[in-house]
């Protein structure tokens, strides 16, 4: 339990927030001598809790945001775009962050991600490529700890093997195997921080199934591993201390202060040579926005005024079908076989592919009993005039629902960037520190549109080849997400269309930086989080050649 | 289908917080929380395996010896909910039936539990005695079988979710649930 929540005096780098980006950062500075610290808003979670998180997830009266204490008044936001946003279902505060409940998957963009100007006359160019990451992808998934394999014959060239084997594809894959065969479409693993054996001191994963939203063996890589590598080397982490803006000194030139609220009610002020912004595409936006002066009116490290556009999400595109024998009977938390081939294309729309072939059990037997033998909240609502069943009555309506003949197709399609896509402060709301909420704008283009459609072409072109029959469709009109919170303060070479520089410093402040898929120009089709992971490390290469 | 030790111990394990599959270093365990134990008497143990002979299926057998190895297990803070709930029930039986919980056959235990509303509430750790009764004497001991393997075996599953069985079976071929279920 941490008492002292008062600032470090003058370290060398304040780090804001501690996710995955935060934690590579500060473990990246700290083991090369910088005193760090590391400002978190959300609390620490024991490793000894997991196994109650697990009973947690598992039991229904428990809303998966509970999990990780997300919701109530601290994460109140608006969403206001054509696709409802429901922001907390995509993020995690707390030490650690979002990596807490992610998946884990963890391919490498592509190198036309980072030219998609150049390529197909959209949107903008990186101003860094493929190759500026390559090592850093590497030491990345070195830090991980990425299980994976060479077999994917579409995955853009890599230096060395993956730190290690790859998991083994799933009984449901099999199945899909011959149809892809016949309709020429390459099944290949797919590469993942989870561990397929011992690992950097963590378990092999040991098959508990449920690795979202929490892996009780640490199996799956989460980023509170370096956090805890980050405070052996020295570096200090101060939770539930949420920063609500940042100062400048007089000239605007330089960031001072993060000025943090701890639980007991105190605010103080973190002084520091530099500072890291390591919140994520919606609170790093947000805080820029909450620091105004009267310098900077508009919010700071925003002159382009640009601080909070262009985000970007992946909207999944989903299908269920049956098939007439068993399919995974035996669940796993994760999927084994992905196919990149609809990746690089050559006309401009329809734009990348990643395509997904889930290991789908809806059949969950400890669930299944508790609900009284129904496989969905709606079951539940009649309970109350009929009761639940138990015994040998709930045992059947369980056999009823097994061997399970499901199987499931997901595809997250490209989108581009677009101005109107925005992170904004909605100040008619505000949180328990009467900060103005954010206010989310998600739209999905006609690029993006005519690329869902054309993910669904491809699913159901599997399914027919398969003789599945579809149950149902996820909608195209009104997608979920894939929680891949992108763009907001993007990096650039031009002060006036971009926010942070390609070393990602901020164009308006010198010793301001972000570590964030915030700063990604366009976002592929691929999960971010490795590339996210690979900027963090280049960045703190940077900051420390640059001290 | 007989319930073993190992199986009550996986899955306490897996529902104590207790990392023990990783090498975290963490060696806060069964063991230790079982010594700990001195809340949860033989009342209500015995009120504990007369619920789950009316909740777990005919087919599980070693029900006695799996509820006490499962509940002695859970961490001492669980333990002592668990038993606090057990007792409001056992008083809640004495009031309305004049006698004991486990005095009670299984008909007049089930009824008991219904009558109460047990089976129409939701669970709620911080709700009404249904309420309560549902999440820490039904629901616990539902989770604790049928995330052993001993129970979702009766629904042909070898590694149920939330049951740290090795990550090899989701690569298996689909078991027909009525040959495991012997
Ligand atoms: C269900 C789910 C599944 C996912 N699966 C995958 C996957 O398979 N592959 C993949 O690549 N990605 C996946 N993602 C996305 C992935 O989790 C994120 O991209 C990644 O974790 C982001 O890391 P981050 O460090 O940038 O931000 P975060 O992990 O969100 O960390 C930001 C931290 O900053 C803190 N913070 C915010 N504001 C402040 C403030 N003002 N002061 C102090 N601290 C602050 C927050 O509390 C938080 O801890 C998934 C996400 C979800 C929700
Ligand atoms: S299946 Fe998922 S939750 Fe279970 S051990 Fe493996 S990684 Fe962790």
């Amino acid at each position: 339990m941490q008492t002292d929540r008062t600032p470090s005096e003058n370290p060398d780098v304040c780090v804001v927030g501690s996710g995955v980006a935060g934690a590579l950062v500060a473990y990246s500075l700290a083991r090369r001598n910088h005193d760090v610290v590391l400002l978190e808003a959300g609390r620490r979670f024991d490793l000894a809790e997991r196994g109650r998180q697990l009973e947690e997830a598992l039991r229904p009266s428990r809303d998966i945001n509970d999990i990780w204490d997300m919701g109530g008044e601290r994460d109140q936001f608006t969403s206001s775009g054509d696709i409802y946003y429901g922001l907390n279902n995509t993020r995690v505060k707390a030490v650690g962050g979002t990596t807490l409940h992610w998946l884990g998957i963890t391919p490498r963009f592509h190198e036309k991600d980072f030219e998609m100007n150049t390529r197909y006359g959209l949107a903008s160019d990186w101003p860094i490529s493929y190759e500026d990451l390559r090592p850093y992808y590497a030491e990345a998934e070195e830090e991980l700890g990425v299980a994976g394999s060479s077999d994917n014959p579409f995955a853009p060239p890599r230096e060395t093997g993956f730190p290690m084997p790859a998991f083994p594809p799933s009984y449901s894959d099999s199945l899909f195997a011959d149809a892809c065969d016949d309709l020429g479409i390459t099944m290949h693993s797919v590469p993942q921080a989870r561990n397929s054996e011992t690992y950097d001191d963590r378990s092999q994963c040991v098959g508990f199934s449920i690795c979202i939203p929490v892996c009780p063996s640490g199996a799956k890589y989460s980023a509170d591993v370096h956090i805890r590598k980050a405070e052996e080397h020295g570096a200090r982490v101060i939770d539930r201390a949420p920063v609500q803006r940042l100062d400048h000194d007089s000239r605007g030139e330089r960031v001072e202060a993060a000025m943090y609220a701890t639980p007991d009610g105190a605010r103080h002020r973190q002084t520091a040579d530099r500072f890291v912004l390591a919140c994520g595409a919606v609170e790093t936006p947000r805080l820029l926005l909450l620091s105004t002066s009267d310098t900077y009116p508009d919010g700071l490290a925003n002159s382009s005024g640009v601080v909070g556009n262009y985000f970007m999400d992946h909207p999944i595109v989903s299908v269920t079908a049956e098939l007439d024998q068993p399919t995974n009977q035996e669940p796993i938390g994760f999927h084994t076989r992905e196919s990149h081939q609809f990746y690089d294309h050559d006309d401009p729309t329809p734009g990348s592919i990643k395509l997904v072939f889930d290991n789908h059990n809806p059949a969950n037997p400890a669930e299944m009993a508790m609900r009284g033998g129904d496989s969905g909240v709606r079951g539940d609502l009649t309970d109350v005039l009929t009761g639940d069943s138990w015994g040998d009555a709930v045992l059947e309506k369980m056999r009823g629902a097994t061997p399970n003949r499901t199987v499931r197709l997901f595809a997250s399609p490209e989108v581009l960037p677009r101005q109107g896509n925005t992170v904004e402060l909605d100040r008619s709301k505000t949180d328990n520190h009467g900060n103005p909420v954010p206010d989310i704008t998600f739209s999905v283009g006609s690029h993006g549109r005519e690329t869902m459609a054309h993910c669904r072409e491809i699913q159901r072109d599997i399914l027919d080849e398969l003789g599945a029959t579809v149950v149902s469709e996820s909608s195209l009109e009104n997608p979920r997400v894939a929680s891949h919170k992108m763009g907001t303060t993007r990096m650039g070479v031009d002060p006036d269309t971009s926010v942070v520089t390609p070393e990602l410093r901020s164009h308006d402040l010198e010793n301001l930086f972000i570590a964030s898929s915030s700063v990604f120009v366009t976002g592929g089709a691929m999960n971010p989080t490795l590339t996210i992971a690979a900027l963090a490390l280049k960045l703190a290469d940077y900051i420390h050649s640059d001290t | 289908m007989e319930l073993t030790r190992r199986d009550a111990i996986i899955a306490a394990f897996a529902g104590g917080g207790v990392t023990a599959f990783a090498t975290f270093g963490q060696t806060e365990g069964l063991l230790q929380s079982r010594n700990e134990t001195t809340e949860l008497g033989d009342a209500e143990m015995r009120t504990l395996v007369a619920t789950a002979e009316v909740i777990y299926p005919s087919a599980i057998s070693g029900i006695e010896t799996f509820v006490e190895n499962y509940i002695s297990a859970l961490p001492p803070s669980q333990q002592g909910l668990v038993a606090s709930v057990t007792d409001e029930l056992r008083s809640h039986t004495r009031n309305v039936r004049g006698r004991d919980f486990p005095n009670l056959s299984i008909g007049e235990r089930n009824s008991v539990l219904r009558t109460m509303g047990v089976d129409r509430v939701g669970s709620d750790a911080y709700g009404t005695l249904p309420e309560r009764v549902r999440y820490y004497v039904v629901n616990q001991l539902l989770y604790g079988v049928y995330t052993s393997p001993t129970g979702s075996r009766l629904v042909g599953i070898q590694n149920p979710v939330g049951h740290p069985g090795g990550y090899e079976s989701y690569q298996n071929h689909p078991e027909n649930p009525q040959s495991d279920a012997d």
